[in-house]
């Protein structure tokens, strides 16, 4: 290890303004070579102006990433990426995005009207480069409100006590935190996305909620506007103290376009004793055109560990976007009487794949978990649940529901299901419901003959599959998430 | 209002319909009766546009406009509504969200714009007191779990709602015992009037007591073999099938 301790010192002489401009050939588009290798991870470091633990952190997990291999097992088939041949960070604004709205996929523009979306944030939406804005001065005006708005938000939320900024700002403002909880749910060799995450992550959020404080507001990533755009290896750390309650609400309904195919997030929740964090997703990325090319490939770890007795974490997740989608939010239930809760409305459409599920590891006494999964497939789209749900010997009295409903549109999709369950605990009760239905003919028929007509008949008929999904999302959420299913089913019938 | 000319249908290469002559007048109504697999249920199907039949020939105007061509939504939009024999379900999906949403699709379709929700609560609070669909009936899933005569019932009220100008009644009296029988046609005759018509299809002369019809006709192997008026159908009760169809009941 010799020769990593004499770079590292290297580095540490380097003032990170010198570094800034003598590391990088291309200073001014603000990007990372392209490739990974440790200078890379030094430069995204330094451009963060991280601490020297936090380097060594990502070094550690850089090495580790090196030694592990692609998982397999999911139910997906996608070209591996070449992960030389991406750039690891660069700045928000890289002037590669489309001119203009004239230049962007038609369809997505057709989207956007039909969520209402005004033409400023259309253009901030797919990309266009701001320089050629046409409503440039209308973009500023939103920006500076919603700046302000967050600033009001930023006041109330730290009379309460409560920590919300990035994760880049968290680890430099509140390192005792970073260092105690990050990667205590997620360890940094979990899995080769989740490792590459810790390796290079360059946004993200942090959340903390003091003892007994009850979080005035839902959280949501919306107010870190101000703050750099979301990027493509994201890594969000909250921490609920003991009796406190937080809701954080991530995503937009918004089909959001990235230069970025490859995004590999990490999320970890912490609930210690009595406190309860509820995390809504609605994610809506590019899933590719009409044929499936150029769309997201999502490979997330999320993973919530309720640390105390009597904690609760409460997962409820949209998926509709992405070409490929691997996710499996999970609640690691350790303190006894702790609840875990995973609801989820997973829709693939068109060439989408989406391997998707959940974890219950119960561990405590008591700990009871529900898990409500409703997904559905049109199109050529392939669409699997693949969830865990295992008792420890100590786990006495787990308890466990799963509901798995699949929901098919047409004869060209696919829906699988893959429930593991390994209880040791002899006192544990898990239930397990699965369905499989098909829009039938005869409903279609019965509400075209009241005068609804067909993609309108597919909207509210998947709307009355997922419901009880829908009921955990917070309200204004949920109205938008319902607009946001009735459009990705356009065309999945006729 | 409908008029139906020499109208041929077969499901798989099996001719159901073989030549059906029908013209029902504003305000007419009519009763279809027939044995089983005469074709009844099929004519209003074809009628509503089920995509299981094809039309082989024949052509069916409604207010003078060719109803083959147009979608299912747009003949309902056009005021052609069938009340189904069997009324379908759809878990999750509230009758109310489901009446409201057929409402208002056909009043954008006639360009009407939406009917304003504390206008639409009132009238459907209205009508399903008349027919003793209860608030409770209101908020279940669609037909889900209903007794056979709650969703008969259900079936009036959306007809009520709808306010079609040619209403189709699929054996809506199967499966109904007196009292239900009752408040269903009570619910059918308060929807006639002058620019209404109606198709009824019934095996039972009993359901033409209480919905009294202008004109009757027999259906046998896919044609109308007689018409008359309403006492034939008690003529036909009192006979039986065999008389019109020159063949023993089975």
């Amino acid at each position: 290890m010799a020769a990593v301790k004499e770079t590292v010192d290297q580095v540490k002489q380097i003032d990170v303004d010198q570094y800034k401009y003598g590391f990088v050939t291309d200073i001014e588009s603000e990007k990372a070579p392209l490739g990974l290798n440790e200078d890379v991870i030094r430069f995204i470091s330094a451009k963060k102006h991280e601490p020297e633990w936090m380097l060594e952190w990502r070094l550690d997990a850089y090495r580790r990433w090196l030694t592990m291999e692609e998982p397999t097992w999911a139910k997906l088939d996608y070209p591996k990426p070449k992960f030389n041949e991406i750039y690891y960070y660069s700045a928000p604004k890289v002037a590669e995005g489309p001119k203009s709205l004239d230049e962007v996929d038609p369809e997505l523009l057709k989207t956007y009207a039909k969520l209402g979306i005004p033409l400023q944030e259309q253009e901030i939406l797919a990309g266009v480069t701001e320089e050629n804005r046409q409503y440039s001065k209308v973009a500023v005006d939103a920006v500076f409100d919603s700046v302000s708005v967050a600033t009001t938000f930023k006041e109330e939320l730290k009379k309460a006590g409560v920590i919300f900024c990035s994760i880049s700002e968290a680890i430099r403002e509140h390192p005792e935190l970073v260092k105690k909880y990050l990667a205590s749910v997620v360890p940094v060799s979990d899995n080769f996305y989740a490792t590459l995450n810790s390796a290079v992550f360059t946004d993200g959020s942090f959340v903390y909620v003091p003892e007994g404080v009850r979080c005035p507001m839902e959280l949501s990533t919306y107010f870190r506007i101000n703050e750099q755009n979301t990027g493509q290896f994201e890594r969000t750390l909250i921490i609920a103290d003991k009796g406190s309650y937080v809701s954080y609400l991530e995503g937009c309904t918004a089909p959001q376009r990235d230069e970025n195919q490859l995004h590999a997030a990490v999320v970890e929740l912490i609930a210690l004793e009595d406190a309860e964090i509820k995390y809504s997703t609605v994610q809506n990325w590019y899933p590719g055109d009409s044929e499936g090319k150029g769309g997201i490939y999502n490979f997330v770890t999320k993973r919530g560990d309720c640390r105390e007795k009597n904690a609760k974490i409460s997962w409820t997740q949209v998926e509709t976007g992405s070409a490929i989608t691997w996710k499996y939010p999970s609640c690691i239930l350790r303190g006894d009487n702790s609840t875990g809760e995973f609801y989820s409305i997973a829709i693939s459409n068109g060439y989408q794949q989406i391997d998707s599920g959940t974890k219950m590891i119960h561990l405590g006494k008591n700990t009871s978990s529900r898990i409500i999964s409703k997904g559905i497939s049109a199109g050529r789209s392939n669409n699997t649940y693949r969830g865990l749900v295992s008792a420890h010997k100590k786990a006495a009295n787990a308890r466990n529901f799963t509901q798995c409903d699949s929901l098919l549109i047409g004869d060209q999709c696919g829906a699988h299901t893959v429930p593991y369950v390994e209880s040791k605990s002899a006192s544990a009760i898990f239930e397990h419901e699965a369905t499989t239905s098909k829009i039938s003919d005869d409903q279609m028929f019965y509400c075209q003959a009241r005068g609804i007509g067909e993609e309108e008949a597919v909207a509210l008929i998947v709307n009355g599959f997922v419901k009880d999904v829908i009921q955990q999302l917070p309200m204004e959420f949920a109205v938008e998430a319902q607009k946001l299913i009735n459009i990705s089913l356009e065309g999945s019938v006729g | 209002m409908l008029e139906i000319k020499n109208l041929h249908a077969e499901v798989e290469g099996n001719k159901i319909l073989r030549g059906i002559n029908l013209t029902i007048n504003p305000g007419e109504i009519h009763a279809i009766m027939g044995p089983n697999g005469s074709g009844k249920s099929t004519l209003s199907y074809v009628l509503a546009g089920k995509e299981d039949y094809e039309i082989t020939e024949g052509e069916i105007l409604f207010n003078g406009e060719n109803v083959l061509e147009m979608e299912i939504d747009e003949r309902a939009a056009a005021g052609l509504f069938l009340a189904m024999q069997y009324p379908i379900e759809i878990p999750g999906v509230a009758n109310m969200t489901f009446l409201k949403t057929a409402l208002n699709a056909q009043r954008v379709a006639r360009g009407e714009g939406e009917l304003k929700t504390p206008d639409f609560m009132k009238k459907v609070k209205e009508l399903s007191a008349k027919l003793n669909v209860t608030q409770e009936m209101l908020r279940r899933p669609l037909n889900v779990g209903f007794s056979g005569g709650e969703k008969k019932r259900n079936e009036i009220l959306q007809m009520a709602l709808l306010e079609p100008k040619l209403c189709i009644l699929d054996e809506t009296d199967s499966g109904l015992d007196i009292d239900a029988l009752r408040i269903v046609s009570e619910g059918v005759n308060a929807l006639k009037s002058p620019e209404r018509s109606m198709l009824v299809i019934t095996h039972y002369q009993r359901l033409l007591n209480y919905i009294v019809p202008d004109v009757v006709h027999v259906m046998y192997k896919g044609q109308i073999v007689k018409t008359g008026d309403k006492s034939l159908a008690l003529e036909l009760e009192e006979k039986g099938y065999a008389e019109f169809t020159g063949e023993v009941a089975a």
